[in-house]
């Protein structure tokens, strides 16, 4: 048998991912980083600020994003999905998929211009549909690889068999229309699986406009828009008309803890992220006034608690503990029936906008990956772990490990942290590797 | 196919252009209900005293009636679908009671029995695909607010057949007969339901904000699936066309009638006259009406 192979795979590139390839990088050891996005950041990449200190998401992220892309022992695959792993601990074979781009990464110089000149507008889901994209892209202006891609489904000419204005722009020809799909092989040691998660569908939340309301939005969307480099560049502007908000009312536990319809679950993560919404909003749009309806305050973490007291009594955020029955479209406004439970009476407000904050879930192909990953998933399809209190990132495999909400909601400090641990945990079986073989 | 059907009171008392429309267009569209020979009242309100069983007796011989013709029942009358289902669950789900109901009827029933709603199998055995071929006279334009009401939606495990908070069914079948449905506000607000009885001021505040939803997003007609809900809307229109000068009142109809009409069917057994709120002017201003009819 080969000797034990001392190179680690990661699965997705959000900041657990990141934190993880970066701490096994550093430590000397080489990382295959798979991503199927066009760019690695993950969820985090999408946030306005972070909770409790208000610290500029871009600013913490971009320089571990670029540290990534530039690390000389991480081999970055963005726009690639693993499709099987065989093999046991010290020995994974692991088949990639790279999926075709349609730009030659080795060409491409990022000069942005084949973005500027598409024709094409199409839905983002990385803007969450707050404002399009082209059909050639990268997912923002930050994006590492700084690599545009071209979507097949919205480009004009493989929809139509016309157009190539990129290509005939292109200064570098990198424009590639021929360009197929590759599957590559590694041969890893260690796998660490960081595949984030999603939010529970408005769609699925017919008492709250079922998704078709366009003033009633989800909380990642609300953070495209208070993001600077967002759609509307930061300024407060509702999805239906550009107006700005003057009344937001942000509803909590939407999907979660709600064991009869939705998810049983506390998401964990929602009481502090909309905290953070209503007092950026605030500090945004003087006189405006925010409503939060929540269940109940869920602020345990370091200066958590205080944060949200500081919400009600500097910024004047409204807190209603109770949920909201209903929402539906009146007129140009929208309106929020809930019940405030602490005065026994119902509430009606005629809102501008309304931000809903629904479950935290498991990305849907999760029990696909972990089937393929020969791992435990349970019934919300979050990856278990082998013991949750004394083992919380090894899984039923050895070799194979979980960073951050794939195993379960976590906040950004607590999915470094569980990262980190990973990371950890593939290290210490390389160093014991690296011992044995001298 | 042959389905076994049970009708319910209302719809050979207060609701007869229900029940001759549906049964004219099932039968175009391939569903023979054939009514069971023998049946009783459903009890009308499923009793939620958990501890007596008696009032289950009702509808628990009409299921076992019902079994002995085959494996499932169609209802047509929302508040029968809702009795009898939940009957049937609780026998499927509880030894005790399905005991204590087996020995007082003189039954042996163990709960297999489908009982389902006639627009459900209008939407998953024939499709609304299938719907749309055998349309003979599309109702274009015609803008039409589908109201669901609560029997054929809650309680959600025991009854419903799509998502209670974002009903679809309606406006999906409005769809296949060239109408518009248009969205509206209050779909699934409750009506009021028996409170007409008791307190038709209490029914008169909830049925007022569902209207005023529906005439403020334009509809020509107000569909519905359910006698209770149909009466409430249509009965309430009336008092306040008087109240209020210039109220402009939108007619009711059964789900049944447009299906009947848009199929080219005889209206002259449909009720269409028998509304408080007249559907014919509408109906006539769409030109669905003076068409050429099948006999």
């Amino acid at each position: 048998m080969n000797a034990p192979s001392r190179r680690a795979l990661v699965i997705g590139a959000g900041i657990a991912g990141i934190q993880a390839a970066l701490d096994i990088a550093n430590a000397g050891h080489e990382v295959v980083l798979v991503e199927r996005l066009p760019s690695i950041g993950g969820r985090m990449a999408q946030l306005s600020e972070t909770f409790p200190t208000l610290d500029c998401a871009q600013c913490i992220l971009t320089p571990r994003t670029v540290e990534t892309g530039q690390h000389p022992n991480i081999r970055l695959f963005p726009s690639s999905e693993v499709l099987a792993v065989d093999g046991e601990i010290g020995d994974f074979r692991v088949r990639i998929l790279r999926h075709a781009t349609y730009v030659d990464e080795t060409r491409c110089t990022g000069c942005g211009l084949c973005q500027e000149k598409c024709p094409t507008h199409v839905y983002s889901d990385f803007q969450r549909g707050m404002g399009p994209r082209k059909a050639i892209y990268t997912l923002s202006p930050q994006a590492v690889p700084n690599k545009p891609v071209i979507d097949r489904q919205g480009c004009r000419f493989f929809q139509t068999g016309k157009c190539r204005i990129c290509e005939r722009l292109c200064p570098t020809g990198a424009i590639d229309f021929e360009q197929e799909e590759r599957i590559v092989e590694e041969r890893v040691g260690a796998i660490i699986v960081a595949t984030g998660f999603d939010l529970y569908p408005l769609s699925r939340l017919g008492e709250y406009g079922a998704g078709e309301i366009p003033d009633v939005i989800d909380g990642l969307a609300f953070e495209r828009l208070l993001s600077a480099s967002g759609p509307t560049a930061g300024k407060m502007r509702r999805p239906s008309d550009g107006r700005e908000p003057r009344e937001v009312v942000f509803v909590q536990c939407a999907g979660s803890r709600d064991p009869e319809l939705h998810k049983a679950y506390c998401s964990k993560i929602c009481c502090m992220y909309t905290t953070k919404q209503a007092m950026l909003y605030s500090h945004k749009v003087h006189g405006g006034q925010a409503y939060v309806f929540y269940i109940d305050i869920r602020a345990a973490g370091k200066r958590y608690e205080e944060f949200v007291q500081r919400a009600m009594e500097k910024d004047r955020v409204i807190y209603l503990r109770g949920k909201v029955a209903r929402i539906y479209r009146d007129g140009d406004r929208v309106t929020v029936q809930g019940v405030d439970t602490l005065t026994g009476r119902t509430v009606t407000v005629a809102a501008d906008l309304v931000v809903i904050a629904p479950a935290v879930v498991a990305q849907p192909e999760s029990a696909a990956l972990a089937t393929l990953l020969g791992i435990d998933v349970d019934g919300d399809g979050f990856f278990t772990e082998r013991d949750g209190n004394g083992r919380p990132v090894e899984t039923s495999r050895m070799g194979v490990f979980l960073a951050g909400v794939v195993s379960g909601p976590k906040d950004i400090a607590e999915t470094a942290a569980h990262a980190s641990g990973a990371a950890g945990k593939a290290l210490s079986w390389f160093a014991r590797w690296e011992r044995e073989a001298e | 196919m042959r389905v076994p059907y049970f009708p319910g009171c209302t719809l050979k008392t207060k609701a007869t252009g229900f029940e001759s429309s549906l049964l004219a267009s099932s039968a175009v569209l391939g569903i023979e209900l054939v009514e069971l020979s023998n049946w009783n009242c459903c009890g009308a309100t499923f009793p939620l005293l958990a501890d007596n069983v008696m009032d289950l007796a009702g509808p628990a011989h009409i299921l076992v009636d019902a079994r002995r013709e085959g494996e499932r029942v169609a209802v047509a009358c929302t508040t029968c679908y809702n009795v009898l289902r939940r009957t049937n669950h609780l026998i499927r789900r509880d030894d005790d009671i399905r005991d204590k109901l087996n020995f007082f009827i003189d039954a042996d029933y163990a709960g297999d029995l489908e009982v389902l709603d006639v627009l459900q199998i209008i939407r998953d055995e024939v499709g609304f695909e299938a719907v749309t071929r055998a349309v003979q006279v599309p109702l274009s334009g015609l803008k039409v607010a589908a109201y669901y009401g609560c029997m054929v939606l809650r309680p959600p495990r025991e009854v419903a057949y799509e998502d209670p908070e974002n009903p679809q069914t309606l406006d999906q079948l409005s769809i296949a007969l060239g109408a518009e449905p248009v969205p509206y506000s209050h779909k699934g607000e409750c009506c009021g339901a028996f409170l007409a009885v008791k307190s038709p001021q209490a029914t008169a505040d909830m049925c007022r904000p569902i209207l005023e939803s529906v005439l403020a997003n334009g509809a020509d007609a107000i569909v519905t699936n359910c006698p209770v809900c149909q009466f409430n809307l249509d009965r309430q229109q009336s008092a306040l066309q008087r109240l209020q000068g210039g109220f402009r009142a939108v007619p009711v109809l059964y789900y049944s009638q447009l299906l009947g009409l848009a199929l080219g069917l005889d209206t002259r057994t449909f009720g269409l006259d028998q509304h408080y709120v007249d559907t014919r002017p509408v109906l006539e201003r769409f030109a669905v009406l003076d068409t050429p009819r099948l006999e």
